[in-house]
């Protein structure tokens, strides 16, 4: 599938001789070279480059009380001192990397246990699949946010903990577009055929099906970090983040919010490197799913559409 | 992926499959009827299920609740134990436990927070008012805003107008919560400007409509967060609406275009965009949990922070399936009005 291809969604009708083996190398590619794209790996590429370079850079030790509590910015400490006197750049340099490894681990679980849900509740249909969208109906009856604070008040606020929440959050909504898009696949004759060789279903899903769902797959990737970050970084502010020593973008920004009058960049600048992140993912996102899907639309919004008039043989 | 919805060959028959897909020759007369049927059964299922996960997980798992409250404090004497847990009937089986509580549920006998001896919905009736004082008013708002700003990017696509409002909209949905609070207290109640009042804590006994001006920024906040989902929708509607064949069809045959865009189009767009709107009232039901922390307004958002806080478990309890029935029934309510408002829909195939 190619961009002079519209309308052509991944799920929808790609010929299968078109299915390249790494289709979604190709797709993230020209997202790239789009300037929606290029702008949000920008943001994205910068905001890792400081989570993961900061520690190595940070001036001082993030913990060290420094300077003055809520100290103005001065040559040695160029974005001045956090509600305790602790130099604010230091800790921003330092803040970022356990964040954002959680989230990337919470939007990989997501994305695999939703996954494997909505394939699996699509290919084997009946039961499976009666059992897999009802599982999914009761905890999309939860806002996300809620469900992560209530597992967190039932067995205590630990981090493996937060990002097993979050990403189990992600997987009903994944599950749901999944299903939706294996839907069709899972009938196509290549699946037949492997079907009458012999392969286990478990192997039919993974060699058959799911490399012609690579594009949904990305999207939903991009958008489950998105809110993982969202998520995360809300959770951290709440005060169920890293145990108050450890730096934190999340809980900086609550920290040091009562000196704001005093002190605004201990505030601004997590506040603004949290934003370029979320920015940069989401704007990435939409590149991606403009030049996979060809629409001009968000797959979302696509999906609500289509919702509605499920019978008209499609909107788009 | 419109199509391999379209192509969905199997109705599931149940919350998230779509109305029309359950042909039914003998009875199909009300369709809306039908639906609201199936989609409450599920709905209360849902609850019901929603229900003994939210007890069992708070009530079961971590020891028990006269452990966490009485753990808090100090190291708890057997005999302390043993009152307490009488008290919360913590005693009886989990089965006779779930029914009381469940009871307790429909006959407001909720029982008392651990924290400060208040019974339960005393202690949350006064939040869930405010609560949703701030929800509606934000919901309202974001509403009117949005469908107004997509609309108006839809018939000017591809202009200006639609160029910056689409860049704009990317950007701001992108954006937590607590960035878009902690933006504004810089920007009117701290450091740029001192014009609205950053904390909005409400005098004890008061309403959220006694002080407006307290609810200004947390609904700022919260149309700001919200406006671009809405916005983005009701123009893909609006757009798909504006390119149909009816409205070529009225072009072609000379009806103006302001009653092309109001009679024709609109309300043919109505129907995704109340989905839409339904969905953001979802969203809000998570929003304000942290926008009131931010403020410090006092509804079940920082309600349930507090509880989660301290471990306060009836509070965590009845606040979490309070909001898991608002989603559920807005879900419902929401379907329907999107199916009034579709009217090829209500026409029983």
């Amino acid at each position: 599938m190619t961009v002079a291809d519209p309308g052509a969604a991944a799920a929808a009708q790609p010929p299968v001789d078109r299915i390249r083996r790494h289709q979604w190398l190709a797709t993230a590619g020209q997202a790239v070279r789009t300037p929606r794209g290029a702008t949000g790996l920008g943001l994205v590429s910068f905001v890792v480059a400081v989570a993961v370079i900061g520690p190595f850079v940070a001036p001082d030790p993030p913990d060290a009380l420094l300077t003055y509590p809520f100290g103005k910015p001065s040559g040695q400490f160029l974005l001045g001192g956090d509600f305790l006197g602790r130099d604010v750049l230091s800790r921003v340099l330092d803040g970022g990397w356990l964040l954002l490894l959680m989230a990337v681990t919470a939007t990989v679980i997501g994305i695999g246990a939703g996954a494997a849900a909505g394939l699996s509740a699509a290919y084997l249909r009946g039961r499976t699949d009666g059992v897999i969208m009802r599982t999914v109906d009761v905890i999309l009856a939860f806002p996300q946010l809620v469900f992560a604070l209530l597992l967190l008040s039932i067995l205590g606020p630990k981090l493996w903990l937060i990002v097993l929440a979050v990403g189990l959050t992600h997987a009903p909504a994944v599950a749901r577009v999944l299903r939706s898009a294996s839907l069709d696949i899972s009938e196509r004759d290549y699946v037949k055929v492997a079907e009458l060789q012999g392969m286990r279903p478990a192997a039919v899903m993974a060699k058959e099906i799911l490399p012609s769902l690579s594009t949904p797959l990305m999207v939903e990737a991009g958008l489950r970090l998105t809110y993982s970050i969202i998520i995360m970084a809300g959770l951290a502010f709440l005060g169920f983040g890293q145990p108050p020593p450890a730096p934190n973008w999340g809980t900086m920004i609550n920290e040091n919010r009562a000196g704001l009058a005093l002190n605004p960049w201990a505030v601004i600048i997590p506040a603004v490197v949290i934003a370029l992140f979320t920015i940069g993912t989401n704007i990435l996102t939409d590149a991606i799913g403009r030049v996979a899907l060809g629409v001009d639309r968000r797959p979302e919004e696509a999906a609500l559409v289509d919702d509605l008039a499920p019978a008209e043989g499609g909107v788009a | 992926m419109a199509s391999a919805r379209a192509a969905r060959p199997e109705p599931s028959g149940a919350a998230g499959s779509p109305p029309t897909a359950r042909p039914r020759p003998g009875r199909a007369a009300h369709p809306v009827l039908d639906l609201l049927g199936q989609r409450a059964a599920v709905g209360v299922f849902t609850l019901f299920v929603v229900s003994v996960l939210v007890f069992l997980a708070t009530e079961v798992l971590p020891g028990n609740a006269a452990n966490a409250v009485l753990g808090r404090t100090a190291a708890a004497s057997p005999a302390a134990l043993h009152r307490l847990e009488a008290a919360l009937h913590l005693n009886r089986g989990v089965a006779d436990q779930y029914w009381l509580w469940l009871s307790g549920l429909f006959t407001g006998n909720l029982g008392h927070s651990l924290v400060n001896g208040q019974p339960v919905w005393g202690y949350v009736e006064p939040r869930l008012i405010d609560s949703a004082v701030l929800m509606g008013v934000s919901g309202v708002i974001g509403a009117v805003a949005g469908v107004a700003l997509g609309a108006f990017a839809a018939l000017r696509k591809d202009g200006w107008f639609d160029h910056i409002t689409s860049v704009t909209a990317l950007a701001v949905t992108a954006l937590p919560e607590f960035v878009v609070a902690i933006g504004l207290v810089i920007l009117f109640s701290t450091v740029v400007t001192h014009l609205l009042p950053g904390v909005s804590l409400l005098p004890p006994g008061t309403y959220a409509w006694n002080a407006p001006q307290l609810l200004i920024l947390p609904v700022a906040t919260l149309v700001i967060v919200i406006v671009p989902y809405i916005q983005r929708m009701a123009r893909a509607a609006m757009i798909e609406a504006l390119e149909s064949d009816y409205v070529e069809m009225a072009r072609l045959k000379g009806v103006p275009m302001w009653r092309i865009v109001l009679v024709h189009a609109l309300p043919n767009a109505t129907a995704p965009t109340i989905q839409v709107i339904g969905l953001n009232f979802l969203y809000l039901a998570g929003g304000v949990v942290i926008v009131e922390y931010v403020f410090a307004f006092p509804g079940i958002g920082q309600g349930l922070v507090n509880a989660v806080d301290n471990r306060d478990i009836p509070v965590i309890q009845f606040i979490v399936v309070l909001l898991a029935a608002f989603y559920v029934f807005m879900n419902i309510v929401t379907d329907v009005i999107a199916l009034l408002a579709t009217p090829r829909h209500r026409i029983p195939r």
